[in-house]
């Protein structure tokens, strides 16, 4: 992958470092070379690396948690040599457990399947892909990464205080979130949470940002947009999705840090918690709700639609065959990530919504079977009659595509308001996105990967 | 012991694949790598058809062997609906279900690499792609049909009869409120809350004096009648999650919400249903709410209207309890079992 870096040694020094024959950096010590690399495939590796350790950090606090999930109260022993007073007795605490839970969340969803995904694959591939020598910026490209690292070391440090990493839920809803009289979690913990998130938002639109500027203006010549690959259009929908939302998380959280800090009652109304009266009053709980889900929903697409990119490519490639029907499939990725926008709401049909709003968003969120069908449909034509290679790969692939199928039909249940009253917040929607965008995206990373 | 098995098998296992991936390598050295790709391809084609046939099986052998762990029908109006909902889903999506993973594991095996073929050139079908937009959209406007059609029904306005009752959740309890014989809940301020007045209820207003607070005990409703529950909470947002009833609605502070439902069942008819007699509803708290979430429980005891009563005799209106001079009936102890007689025919109609 570095060769072409290989072929330039020694120590040229002359102006003409960026003419056309040349790319990247004639001079590279160790530090600008893997470290402060500019570097679209060096940046790319260095997302897949830290996204590796991510993913086994959150496997093993699900492990953890799965333990006293399997075997309710009882003691192991080693838990209390490792985590002290987490684990008195080496029982997993109640404290302990829902932290594991919060991080596992956190960490899956934004750090391994957000960064992990789309930084790893959008960097690698966009520029060869389209036939650009690098990313528009290639400067915005490494800060993407380092405000992506510098998030990884501020969410690690929240592990190791105190009073213990943010556990109220991945998904942080105020008031738990916002008091820090409520839980210990709630305290310093989930102050460094907001504050590695927002760093996590500035990686995130550093790196959108270039990708679609990449794919807009530096294709290469006859790199028409209905040529491109599906995979590229994949991971540009994928930028898009995370541009216009993940600001809207970012505010959600600002607007949370005042209400914990500075005495603001976004969030907060009639509270009395711990023998206490807050003056808080006029706030709505539910008002973070709607901004979290706002980025919450595309964040699912933000983590399958690369998936799903890469999947037409290695279907198609490993059958010997185009994939089918192109400007359908290119069609129903467009509809998903308009419809990804209009659907938030159903994450809060028992939250007191609105009954007739309910059921607007039922109706927008089922809609997405549509596109969903026809992309299944299509992939299952791409491998009829086609002569198909097994490749390690394919068979990842056609594994996301079983995955997303039964992850995709129970998403029908739970977009059903009628049926979410009784689902809702049940192990069923934990199981509901595990498949769809836990495991399959998994599948569809561990597919580009071995492409 | 049975862990230490369980660990050692596992391992044992992690290296046998390991070693079979070793072998297999050198194995592959020797053939060249042509053959032996091609050899892998016709494995791979094969455990993919294995595992599509014993993954139906698995769906089958799981749904057989946990039939009786599901909740059993719905002890409520609404949730027949939803239930019903339900089951028309799983219908639907089953036969879905089948077709497409049966189509992929099929398709894969199938048209596994072949010298002697030659992939099929099909780049795209308009008709084909209309048909598979046109069938899951007709199928889909069905569900949203009747989800839709059922939702309204649930969430629509209570019946005029029900009766009124307000649980307000907190860490991590659940309180409960009755209205009295004035049918309507008095009004309360979350900065009057104190030890003796744990709801923060307004006393100067009338329709308080009457209201009947409940903590620590079931709460007490009446069979084939519909209650209309007031949902509050004081700190942070719980869930009034009823799975018998199939019911669930979010207790936001400072934004309170209402839901209502029938209970078919009393208690004691599901005790015998269920072969269960410590049977009991339960209204677990449904939304993360910090440490002590898991033990946020409360009870529901579904009775006869006749059961009610006498139940309802025997509570005191809280306002009572805190100014005992207020009472007119404190002197004599029939008068009070009299006056809360009509507290609770009052408060049942
Ligand atoms: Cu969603
Ligand atoms: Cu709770």
């Amino acid at each position: 992958m570095s060769e072409t870096i290989h072929e330039h040694p020694g120590t040229v020094t002359h102006g003409a470092a960026h003419d056309d024959h040349h790319h990247g950096h004639h001079e590279q010590s160790f530090i600008t070379k893997y470290i402060f690399s500019q570097d679209h495939k060096t940046i790319g590796k260095q997302f897949l690396i830290t996204g590796i350790i991510w993913a086994i950090v959150g496997g093993l606090f699900s492990v953890l948690f799965r333990l006293q999930l399997g075997f309710p109260g009882q003691s192991f022993p080693i838990l209390e040599t490792f985590f002290g007073h987490w684990a008195k007795g080496g029982t997993i605490q109640p404290e302990f457990y829902y932290a594991l839970v919060t991080m596992h969340g956190t960490v899956l969803v934004f750090f391994v399947l957000t960064a992990g995904l789309s930084g790893t694959f959008a960097n690698l591939l966009i520029p060869l892909q389209v036939g650009a020598r690098d990313m528009a910026s290639p400067f915005m490209n490494m800060l993407s990464y380092w405000f992506f690292f510098m998030a990884s070391m501020v969410m690690i440090a929240s592990l190791f205080i105190h009073t213990g990493p943010a556990s109220g839920g991945w998904t942080v809803y105020p008031p738990l979130s916002a008091l820090g009289q409520a839980s210990s979690g709630s305290k310093l913990g989930m102050d460094l949470w907001i504050v590695a998130m927002a760093l996590f938002v500035v990686s995130s639109l550093l790196g959108g940002l270039n990708y679609i500027a990449t794919i807009l203006n530096m294709r290469t010549k006859g790199m028409s947009m209905t040529r491109l690959p599906l995979t590229i259009w994949s991971l540009f929908f994928t930028a898009v999705l995370g541009v216009l939302s993940f600001p809207v998380l970012f505010s959600g959280l600002l607007l949370l840090l005042f209400d914990r800090n500075l005495g603001t009652s976004f969030y907060l109304s009639d509270i009395y918690v711990a023998g206490e009266i807050l003056p808080n009053e006029g706030g709505s709980a539910i008002l973070f709700q709607h901004l979290f889900w706002f980025l919450g929903h595309p964040e699912v697409y933000i983590i399958l639609l690369p998936a799903m990119g890469m999947v037409s490519e290695i279907l198609s490639v490993n059958s010997r065959k185009p994939i089918f029907g192109y400007m359908a499939m290119l069609g129903s990725l467009f509809a998903i990530a308009i419809l990804a926008f209009l659907v938030w709401a159903h994450h809060m049909f028992v939250t007191g919504l609105n009954p007739f709003l309910g059921s607007v968003f039922v109706l927008l969120t089922l809609l997405i079977a549509v596109p969903s069908a026809i992309k299944v449909f299509n992939w299952l034509t791409t491998l009829w009659r086609g002569n198909i290679r097994l490749f390690p790969s394919t068979l990842f692939a056609i594994g996301f595509v079983s995955l997303f199928i039964s992850g995709g039909l129970t998403g029908i249940f739970l977009g059903n308001s009628t049926i979410d009253i009784h689902l809702h917040d049940t192990m069923f929607v934990v199981a509901h996105f595990h498949i769809v965008m836990g495991v399959a995206s998994m599948f569809g990373m561990f597919a580009g990967v071995y492409h | 012991m049975q862990t230490f098995f369980i660990v050692a098998i596992l391992a044992l296992g992690f290296l046998i694949t390991f070693q079979i991936a070793k072998a297999s390598e050198y194995v592959a050295v020797l053939r060249g790598e042509e053959q032996s790709r091609k050899q892998s391809n016709k494995v791979n084609a094969f455990l993919l058809l294995a595992f599509l046939v014993l993954g139906l099986i698995g769906v089958y052998y799981c749904n057989e062997n946990l039939k009786g762990k599901i909740l059993g029908e719905a002890a409520s109006d609404h949730g027949v609906l939803i239930d019903r909902m339900l089951y028309i889903t799983i219908a639907i999506t089953f036969i879905v279900f089948v077709i497409t993973q049966v189509a992929l594991f099929w398709f894969a095996y199938k048209y596994q690499h072949s010298d002697k073929r030659k992939a099929y050139y099909y780049p795209h079908n308009n008709k084909l792609e209309l048909i598979w937009t046109v069938i899951p959209a007709i199928t889909l406007t069905v569900l949203v049909g009747f989800g839709i059609f059922y939702w309204f029904k649930i969430t629509g306005d209570a019946p005029k009869n029900a009766m009124q009752v307000e649980v307000v959740g907190s860490q991590f309890k659940w309180e409960f409120r009755y209205p009295g014989k004035d049918g309507i809940l008095g009004k309360k301020y979350f900065k009057n809350i104190t030890g003796d007045n744990p709801l923060g209820q307004i006393w100067d207003d009338p329709a308080n004096q009457d209201d009947i607070y409940i903590v620590g005990e079931p709460m007490h409703l009446v069979v084939n009648k519909p209650v209309r529950l007031v949902i509050g909470a004081k700190d942070v947002i719980h869930d009034v999650g009823l799975a018998h009833f199939r019911m669930k609605m979010d207790a936001v502070p400072g934004t309170p919400t209402t839901m209502w439902f029938t209970p078919t069942k009393t208690t004691a008819q599901m005790k015998k249903e269920t072969n269960n007699p410590d049977f009991v509803y339960e209204i677990s708290c449904d939304q993360m709410c910090g440490q002590g979430h898991w033990s946020m429980r409360g009870e529901i005891v579904v009775e006869t209207q006749e059961e009610f009563d006498v139940w309802m005799v025997q509570q005191k209106p809280k306002y009572l309890a805190v100014f005992p001079d207020k009472d007119p009936a404190k002197p004599k102890t029939d008068t009070v079992a009299k006056q809360a007689t009509t507290v609770a025919v009052a408060g049942s109609h």
